[in-house]
């Protein structure tokens, strides 16, 4: 494996020169992901299950050399903007594959499919590219953005919770976040309350938790928040009273600061590092002995990514010429993916399976989430159905 | 009129004359680029790297504007920025595509804002007005993310770039390059003739000494307001640019992140030159572009795992970049340049 | 119900405003004496965040890493003064912000270069880890209390050393006329050092005290590193007393305000409204606080004689 960076574009654009047709037959995949700040553990988890992938591979994708040009996104849309044309007519990438942020994804959207470039999201499903601004040249390894949602939103309404507290950042994934949930919850709820992004402190928020006693809470509260959210929870003696639904709260990239504060807590997920796969367990091991840390969803769809394109271009003969023919290979997704059951839908997006997973410490003193239920089965997003499918 | 007013000071004439060759060499790089651009085999990417440039050249230049001239440290800058893209944004989204009445509707609302704004800090001075101009900035910014029909905090995709009369003159990006290079040259030549005027005499004299201003019969707060209205038009300006540059508008033009490193771009540039600040914002964007590349070539005898490191922590370098720029080149590029003339 | 959910709001708008003033403290004195802006606090914050949590991994008691972080903290923040800082102090407010700034890129970059991107765990101290109950089903963790009683045991020791030693009276009269203490012979550079290095371990201190609650993350120090200019600012800057009071209403405002904007609206608008409205002001409440002090005191609420 080559972690090869883009150093031919400096001399490139600094001279204003033409770039050299080096190594035509490499295959070039663009990786844009938050490297830096702090939500970078997640680009983090994206890149290396993505080079773990072409390692395995042996740096081959679909027999092809191939060349992986990793981008900082910064998490900043319009920095985006100019990397991914950067990406596509510096570099001549065949594939750009991530980001983790929704607004990026929705930044970026539109100069990649414009440029008639294959676009593989590894994390972020915002429902406009699920339903009515869906299109060919965009696929997702991931999820819609809503269905962990929906997943807690379910386990809710079937296990009869009466009433739910609601709790999220105060910005559109938040919202967004909480309709997810509603979509499948139909008792009542008690309080939708919003803190500001990047909220440090929710004492307030725990204290009217306190005071309400609702049968659960859902929240939404990825990256920083959510380890502070859960670590308070926990002070506040709530995590054995309330019943903790979460998505996006308690996953690998956020347990190793959690530890034992986050031990039974609920999530919503695709899958998780147990699922009982010959594929996963391979993987899951590979990963913690090349990176020292529990594979996330964000490294396993980053993981199934490369193994989608591979097998795409197995079927075209290793041949880029032909977009509907490499499509069509794309669609088909014929290969093992790590969460086992897997489709892609009309929209580009996956139909899979979703699982209520737990927070568990493992008897090596690692921290992971483990499967409990299947919750839905071959379940497709809300949003395909808004989409004027020419995929 | 006060006779003192009427005279042209001396000194900066003459220092002036010496770097004039300096704004000269600079647009001409800017007319000569895309000549080459068509030759990189990237020219989309050229020209989108070098029109962001020119974007925030004029953001930075409009900073320079109230911050060399007036020492007025605005540190909301970016909610100008937020204003233009929105303006285009909400417009595009109610049908509206024409840049003709999109620009138009954004510098009015900047003009507004900035008054409002500019009438409330413009009661403070030092440090307070830094920090009262941020709070209007952030409370613009959290108006935008709560802003969910337009997208909210995720932002919004413009369908398409601006219309101008009807036409689709902005589609390729040769022309909104170009466009971008007009408005450049011009609020650059607006400026500097601010500059020389009457009023912006005044305005420089106010922040050498406002009491003496005000004793010779000025009264600072005006000209400071207009100073800083005009600024904020010309940063809606840029803003409009911007959205129509990345074709996406997003809370993220605003926030603070982003008025600091304006500030950062016209100190880096040098103050009070106007071109400084165009420089300075040429070399920032330029540098966080480019730097992770230079470090992998220049980490080239290092085994491949150690040049990434290199290359994923160039934050690291660029940091201490900017400490030994501060330390050893006073006065930003400029006065690397000798051309620092107040 | 309502009144104990305010008291406990109150309670913890107090914690956050405390925690707000140990680290404007230093800045409000860093700025009043030495006329220096110094961006680079917030990131003090987080070295003092990590080194405590790097301490708590080392010894596994995190009194002892409390012990061990305050004085590596102060090393640290002499470090920087003696390397960067001390060649600042003459330049002007931008040379600083930009110098600092970078400060700031460099070591939110380099705690993920030591210690890896993913955020740290700081386990809450055994001892200090339960939760009392103050009300009927209402439980207060007591680490938060914890944090509160330091908080104003430090601000009673400042308000000591800076009204009744004679360093404090030389940093009381630097802040109002620095340049006439240097000219009746004090050294001032020591002075100087003194204060820095002071800052930088309150600001130290504050985040290490935060590490078992909030996320131990880079950057975590660029927001409160806002806030507490917002403090400053509101306080009047160099001003001890006016940093405490604006932070204690800093904390209030941000959290009693957050939590009953919507109720309040809710007086005067439909529910739905109300908090929608509520939801966008809620974020703004503490930039609004801060406009409408400066309009009505535009040097803040004690302003040092200059």
């Amino acid at each position: 494996m080559n972690p090869t960076m883009k150093s031919l574009g400096l001399t490139a654009a600094l001279s204003l020169a033409a770039v050299p047709a080096l190594a035509q037959e490499k295959l070039k995949v663009g990786l844009l992901l938050t490297l830096s700040g702090p939500s970078a553990v997640l680009g983090q988890q994206a890149r290396d299950g993505f080079q773990l992938a072409v390692k395995e591979m042996g740096g081959k994708l679909g027999g092809r050399d191939v060349e992986v040009i990793v981008v900082d996104d910064e998490l900043k849309p319009d920095v985006a903007v100019t990397k991914v044309k950067g990406l596509i007519e510096r570099d001549k990438v065949d594939f750009v594959v991530g980001p983790i942020f929704s607004n990026v994804a929705v930044a970026v959207h539109k100069p990649i499919v414009d440029a008639q470039t294959f676009y593989i999201s590894v994390n972020a499903g915002p429902s406009n590219l699920a339903g009515k601004s869906c299109n060919p040249y965009f696929f997702a390894t991931s999820y819609q953005n809503d269905q962990n949602h929906e997943v807690l939103g379910k386990v809710a309404q079937d296990r009869g919770y009466k009433k739910v507290y609601l709790l999220a950042p105060n910005y559109q994934a938040g919202k967004d976040a909480l309709a997810g949930f509603k979509r499948h919850y139909k008792g009542e709820i008690v309080e939708e309350s919003y803190v500001p992004l990047n909220n440090l402190d929710f004492q307030s928020e725990l204290a009217k938790i306190a005071s309400m006693k609702p049968d659960a809470i859902f929240t939404f509260m990825p990256g920083g928040m959510g380890v502070n959210l859960v670590k308070q929870y926990r002070a506040a003696g709530l995590a054995d009273r309330i019943p903790f639904l979460s998505a996006f709260t308690v996953d690998e990239s956020t347990l190793p600061a959690q530890q034992d504060a986050a031990i039974g807590m609920l999530g919503g997920s695709n899958w998780a590092p147990n699922l009982d796969t010959p594929q996963n367990k391979k993987f899951v091991t590979a990963y913690e002995a090349a990176y020292n840390s529990v594979p996330g969803s964000y490294s396993m769809h980053a993981y199934d990514a490369a193994q989608m394109i591979d097998t795409a271009l197995k079927a075209t003969g290793g041949k880029m010429d032909n977009k509907d023919a490499v499509r069509a290979a794309l669609k088909k997704a014929d290969f093992k993916s790590l969460r086992g059951d897997f489709k892609i839908g009309a929209n580009g997006f996956p139909v899979q399976d979703f699982y209520l997973v737990k927070a568990a410490k493992r008897p090596d003193g690692k921290f992971q989430t483990e499967i409990v239920e299947k919750v839905f089965d071959d379940y497709v997003d809300a949003y395909a159905k808004e989409c004027a499918a020419t995929n | 009129m006060s006779p003192i007013a009427e005279t042209r000071p001396v000194a900066i004439t003459g220092q002036r004359r010496r770097v004039e060759w300096l704004p000269v060499i600079l647009f001409g790089a800017f007319v000569l680029a895309p000549v080459f651009a068509a030759f990189s085999g990237a020219e989309g990417y050229v020209l989108s790297l070098l029109t962001r440039v020119m974007i925030f050249g004029i953001a930075a230049m409009s900073l320079d504007l109230i911050l060399g001239y007036g020492a007025l440290v605005s540190f909301g800058h970016a909610a100008f920025l937020g204003i233009g893209g929105y303006a285009v944004g909400i417009l595009a989204a109610h049908g509206v595509e024409d840049a003709l009445v999109q620009v138009p509707v954004a510098l009015a609302a900047s003009a507004l804002f900035g008054l409002v704004t500019g009438a409330i800090s413009l009661r403070t001075k030092g440090v307070y007005f830094i920090m009262i101009t941020l709070a209007f900035g952030q409370m613009l910014y959290f108006l935008a993310t709560s802003l969910a029909s337009y997208g909210g905090d995720d932002g919004m995709t413009l369908a398409a770039r601006s219309l101008v009369a009807g036409l689709p003159l902005l589609k390729g990006d040769f022309a909104l390059y170009w466009v971008c290079f007009v408005c450049l040259l011009g609020t650059y030549v607006l400026a500097r003739s601010i500059v020389a005027s009457r009023f912006g005499r005044v305005l420089r004299g106010s922040r050498e000494n406002a009491t003496r201003m005000e004793a010779i019969g000025f009264h600072p707060f005006r000209y400071q307001l207009v100073a800083y209205m005009i600024s904020g038009m010309m940063a809606g300006l840029a803003g409009c640019l911007l959205a129509n540059q990345a074709e996406f508008i997003s809370p993220a033009f605003m926030t603070w992140q982003r008025s600091g490193e304006l500030i950062f771009m016209v100190v880096l540039g040098g103050l009070g030159s106007l071109h400084g600040a165009v420089l300075g914002a040429a070399a920032f964007l330029l540098l966080e572009e480019f730097l992770p590349e230079i470090l992998h070539m220049l980490g080239f005898m290092l085994s491949t795992d150690m040049q990434a490191r290199l290359v994923e922590n160039w934050k690291m370098v660029f940091g201490p970049l900017l400490i030994l720029i501060v330390l050893f080149a006073r006065g930003g590029i400029m006065g690397m340049l000798g051309g620092r003339h107040e | 119900m309502t009144a104990t959910l305010f008291l406990v709001q109150a309670l913890n708008g107090l914690q956050f405003g405390l925690i707000l003033f140990l680290i404007a403290a230093g800045l409000t004195l860093v700025f009043g004496v030495m006329d220096f802006i110094n961006l680079a606090h917030g990131v003090q914050y987080m070295v003092g965040a990590y080194l405590a949590a790097a301490f708590t991994a080392w010894t596994g008691n995190f009194g002892l890493a409390l012990l061990l972080a305050l004085p590596s903290a102060l090393a640290f923040g002499l470090l920087l003064e003696v390397l960067i800082f001390r060649h600042l102090y003459d330049r002007d407010h931008l040379d600083q912000v930009l110098a600092t700034f970078g400060v700031i890129l460099f070591l939110n970059q380099g705690v993920k270069f030591v210690w890896g991107a993913a955020p740290l765990n700081v386990p809450v101290p055994e001892i200090l880890s339960g939760s009392i109950e103050i009300a009927d089903g209402l439980l207060y963790p007591v680490y938060r209390l914890a944090i509160i009683a330091a908080g104003l045991a430090v601000a009673a020791l400042l308000y000591g050393l800076v009204s009744h030693t004679r360093v404090g009276m030389l940093v009381r009269a630097g802040a109002s006329n620095a340049p006439m203490v240097a000219a009746l012979g004090v050294n001032i550079k020591r002075l100087f050092m003194i204060v820095f290095g002071f800052g930088a371990m309150l600001a130290g201190f504050a985040g290490a005290m935060v590490a078992p609650i909030l996320s131990v993350e880079p950057g975590m120090g660029d927001n409160i590193l806002i806030l507490a200019f917002v403090v400053i600012v509101i306080g009047g800057i160099g001003s001890i007393r006016g940093a405490f009071l604006a932070a204690i209403l800093v904390g209030l405002v941000d959290t009693v305000g957050r939590s009953f904007a919507p109720n309040l609206l809710r007086l005067v608008l439909d529910p739905a409204n109300a908090s929608q409205t509520g939801r966008a002001i809620a974020p703004m409440l503490i930039y609004i606080f801060m406009a409408a002090i400066l309009f009505f005191r535009p040097a803040g609420l004690f302003p040092a004689k200059r």
